[in-house]
């Protein structure tokens, strides 16, 4: 079942998805959770955020759209006390997932976690607004996202993987542009842009208006995006969007995913990734799979 | 610590048109406090329910809860012997180690539900809560005689003043001049704030807010306290008064 992401070996490759996991410590209550191939840890930036209004939440058939403002406790508190924690319970590779409202923000935020122990890829989502470049997101741009992983790569000593939005016209364009740039990888998709009301109230179910959308229902997406981006691209994707299942997995990696990563479903069911770990071989004997790597972008 | 278990539903009986008391038999051992919640996982539904526990012992855990929308109906169908998947053992729970003689327990609506096992600790130590609960009308109240039943001091308060007091919990403790000297509050948030604003001991409340996961890692139901940002399900769901900002 073992994959390698850029010369990181995993052992599975089931990675809880940023957001959907903490910083991993909390859900060794349910499981030992090195049984995982790897953690995408929440989404880090340089300055401490609380984030977004609540309610951050809204309830859809088959997902869920969350708006949570990428809360977290700033670059230097992650590393001083939240990755600590995370490995003194996580043993295996870490993806450290880093976010930024500006060029200066990702290369800062890059070079401080780059050289910390046991953090083996750094995934960059591209997803927040730019604040220098009108607030429009980073990730919507094939140049903006070129500039990024250009600046970042100077800066870094792991490979980058960057997190795509699908929320843009033509993500091949853009996944290209990543490659070109330097990246080492990519992983897709990030939230889709989604939005409730409350017809009662007669005003939207999240306090923020609108938010990202994910779970079971955007599968379809992911598995299309993840076809066109890794036929187009030479660099390894990381697949994402709405993964419940053992079946998901292989359906992912089958579209070109050398890794995949569960979100939405760490947080209905705690025991997701673990239960999918322990159903991937008997559902790669039925499918007459010798070995994962064997199947990415068979199709 | 918490962990995820399958109960089955014993007994599953309305107390009015919109309130349930469900009770599940299973294993209870990761509830630890009154004030602490499951968060119920609902066929068809994506993502859990948040429910606090009313009460609890060896072998059960009795839910009381409102049915105000589809997951919640769902719940409310379910027969005697079916199997309900839970999260057991989430958020703090009251702290029932604060030394007080008066404890003044409040709840409005649904949120009178852990307060009932709130005073049966209290009454096993030797101490007689007096518990304050506020609804809307007479048809919504529930658990009256319940409470009674435990040796509770009982007060009702309804907004239309069709039982008990007219208005609302803080006019009961003005209108009865009760001088409690710890409170513990459950029920919407206007009616926190206003017990925060009012009344005058020490007191803790359990905040309710929309979450994704019930276990703390999706940020989703965070609140800002005096001590930084708190999540609700994890931290909380009980918080002291002085750490609480109201806006």
């Amino acid at each position: 079942m073992s994959v390698c992401l850029s010369g990181v070996r995993l052992d599975n490759p089931v990675i809880p998805a940023s957001g959907c996991f903490g910083f991993g410590y909390g859900m060794s209550e349910f499981y030992d959770i090195n049984i995982l191939g790897s953690i995408s840890f929440k989404g880090t930036t340089r300055d401490a955020r609380y984030g977004n209004p609540l309610p951050r939440v809204a309830e859809c058939s088959s997902g869920m759209i969350n708006s949570v403002g990428l809360q977290n406790p700033g670059i230097d508190a992650v590393i001083a006390e939240e990755l600590p924690k995370m490995r003194e319970v996580f043993h295996k590779p870490i993806i450290a997932n880093i976010s930024g409202f500006s060029l200066d923000e990702y290369v800062e935020c890059c070079q401080k976690i780059t050289n910390e122990e046991q953090v083996e890829i750094i995934e960059l989502n591209v997803s927040c607004p730019n604040v220098h470049g009108g607030g429009m997101s980073f990730g919507t741009s094939a140049e903006s996202v070129a500039e990024v992983v250009r600046a970042v790569k100077k800066v870094i000593t792991k490979p980058l993987y960057v997190k795509l939005t699908p929320n843009v016209t033509d993500i091949v364009a853009i996944a290209k542009a990543a490659e070109e740039a330097g990246a080492d990888g990519l992983c897709l998709i990030n939230t889709m842009l989604g939005m409730r009301i409350n017809t009662a109230t007669r005003k939207p179910v999240i306090a923020n208006v609108m938010g990202g959308f994910s779970g079971a229902a955007v599968f379809p997406v992911a598995v299309r995006m993840v076809h066109q981006v890794s036929k187009a691209c030479n660099i390894p994707v990381i697949g994402c969007g709405g993964v419940e299942t053992a079946g998901d997995v292989i359906e992912m990696m089958m579209a070109g995913a050398t890794a995949v990563e569960v979100g939405a479903a760490n947080l209905r069911n705690p025991y997701a990734c673990k239960e999918i770990i322990e159903a991937l071989p008997a559902e790669m004997e039925r499918l007459k799979i010798e070995r994962l790597t064997d199947i990415i972008g068979i199709v | 610590m918490y962990k995820r278990n399958i109960y089955k539903v014993v007994s599953n009986r309305a107390l009015s048109a919109k309130s349930m008391l469900m009770v599940l038999e299973g294993d209870t051992q990761y509830l630890t406090a009154p004030g602490q919640f499951v968060n119920v996982e609902v066929k068809g539904k994506f993502l859990r329910r948040p429910i606090s526990v009313c009460d609890y012992d060896e072998k059960t855990i009795t839910l009381l809860y409102d049915i105000v929308g589809e997951g919640t109906m769902a719940m409310s169908l379910l027969e005697v012997g079916a199997e309900l998947d839970l999260l057991t053992g989430l958020g703090n729970g009251f702290d029932v180690e604060v030394e007080c003689g008066k404890p003044m327990l409040l709840g409005g609506g649904v949120g009178i539900a852990p307060m009932y096992n709130l005073a049966k600790v209290f009454l096993q130590k030797g101490v007689v809560p007096v518990v304050i609960m506020g609804f809307n009308s007479k048809a919504d109240v529930v658990m009256e005689e319940e409470f009674r039943d435990l040796g509770a001091e009982v007060y009702v308060a309804t907004v239309d003043g069709s039982h008990g007091t007219k208005g609302f919990v803080t006019n009961v403790i003005e209108n009865e001049h009760i001088e409690g000297d710890y409170f513990y509050a459950c029920g919407p948030m206007p009616m926190l704030k206003a017990l925060s604003a009012n009344v005058v001991c020490d007191g803790e409340l359990s905040l309710d807010e929309r979450m994704a996961c019930g276990f703390g890692v999706c940020m989703c139901c965070s609140v800002q306290t005096k001590s930084g940002a708190k999540r609700i399900c994890k931290e909380g769901p009980v918080f002291k008064k002085e750490d609480l900002i109201w806006k």
